[in-house]
């Protein structure tokens, strides 16, 4: 099962963002072939609205099935989630590679309801 | 005449103006509250009521017994309003500004529009000033998209002669919504640093418009200077002033129009009104 992560740099050993919508880019990672992919979410950051669904629609064409980010969600990012079946995690590990360790043993928590609120509620 | 009271800024006196130029109207005028999120008009006009419509804009609705989920509409939508999933399509409806493009784009003929609330348009005259009627948008709690109301409200005095436009602070959408159309725009500003920036902002706005404005100056005091040399160096017409007058502000306090009470900015708001006649007619836009 592929996770995604809101990622800061390029490298397992960046730090996640703590942004879902507009974080720079993802990194997946697939745990059958032990390989890291890049999904560059860019067109994002200037987006005057709608950030969270297209971030997550990214998330969703990666083949990502569980996505990790730095701290927050917003409801309509987490609702397209919920729509694909994905699971969002929160953590404050320093790295995505360490993330990806606390992940892999069950030690992050799931996000149930968004966290943040919406811009325009 | 369609005159609009724009600002730039929040707070320097657009409806305190407004108010007063419709106080000293000679004919018939409808006096229009552009500023649907939150108008105020109503508290000196005290209007009756006897017209109120429901404004919708129209937003996709998919069928997903046709949908193929190609993306087309998603990928078409500037406002990020249509997430296209795998197996299903979701609309936000609150992000959509009912442009219609995911309709056209969608190669099934999956999408028809319905209808979606987005406030009202009340109108109804004045107890208070017997040749003002009043029309205003009222904005639904929690819809961020006021350009159609604001347009709603202006085309229910669309046959009308005498306008008056109240418009909503800024110089984004509302404020541009507002403003188009009007023969004249009344500029209300304050002798202060943040009031010449955001004046800056709107005179900027109305240029690229191509609509001619004056400016007026509330609470005209010593500081008049930092106005004047801004005018000065951009061509721009100061209209009149209105004194820094502690009852005008009083009055305004207890809902009362400040002309009733102060008999100088009586005399300020006829020459202004005069002048921006005169003005608007030398432009040849008289209708």
């Amino acid at each position: 099962m592929k996770i995604a992560f809101s990622a800061k740099g390029t490298t397992p050993e960046s730090p996640l963002d703590a942004r879902f919508g507009r974080t720079a880019r993802f990194l997946v990672f697939d745990p059958e072939m032990e390989t890291w992919g890049t999904v560059e979410n860019t067109q994002n950051l200037n987006a005057a609205q709608g950030a969270g669904i297209q971030s997550a629609q990214n998330v969703i064409r990666s083949g990502a099935k569980a996505v990790v980010t730095g701290g927050h969600c917003g409801p309509k990012a987490f609702d397209v989630l919920r729509a694909a079946d994905i699971e969002v995690f929160a953590s404050d590990a320093p790295s995505v590679a360490e993330a990806l360790r606390l992940f892999q043993t069950g030690k992050l928590e799931r996000i149930d309801a968004a966290d943040v609120e919406g811009h325009w509620a | 005449m369609i005159l609009a009271v724009a600002s730039g800024k929040g707070g320097t006196g657009k409806t305190t103006v407004a108010l007063s130029l419709a106080s000293v109207a000679k004919n018939r005028i409808i006096y229009v509250d552009c500023d649907v999120e939150e108008p105020n008009a109503h508290l000196f006009l005290n209007p009756r009521i006897d017209r109120s419509d429901e404004i919708c804009i129209p937003v996709p609705f998919v069928d997903e017994t046709r949908c193929t989920h190609c993306g087309k509409c998603a990928s078409i939508c500037r406002y990020g309003a249509i997430a296209s999933l795998p197996a299903m399509t979701l609309v936000f409806e609150e992000l959509c500004h009912g442009c219609g493009g995911c309709t056209i784009a969608c190669p099934v003929s999956a999408i028809t529009e319905k209808q979606h609330r987005i406030g009202v348009v009340e109108s109804g005259s004045s107890d208070v000033l017997e040749r003002v009627t009043l029309v205003q948008g009222r904005i639904d709690v929690g819809v961020p998209l006021s350009p159609p109301l604001i347009r709603a409200a202006k085309k229910a005095a669309d046959d009308e002669k005498n306008v008056l436009l109240d418009c909503p602070p800024g110089t984004s959408c509302p404020m541009i919504a507002s403003v188009r159309g009007a023969d004249y725009v009344a500029l209300v500003t304050e002798p202060t640093p943040f009031g010449l920036h955001d004046l800056s902002l709107a005179v900027e706005t109305l240029r690229e418009l191509a609509l001619p404005f004056g400016v007026i100056i509330n609470r005209s005091c010593e500081r008049d200077g930092i106005i004047e040399a801004f005018c000065d160096a951009t061509g721009t017409a100061i209209l009149g002033r209105i004194p820094d007058d502690r009852r005008v502000a009083e009055a305004y306090s207890r809902g009362v129009i400040p002309t009733a009470e102060s008999p100088l900015m009586r005399r300020v708001c006829e020459r202004v009104a005069e002048s921006a006649a005169e003005r608007a007619s030398e432009k040849g836009v008289r209708r």
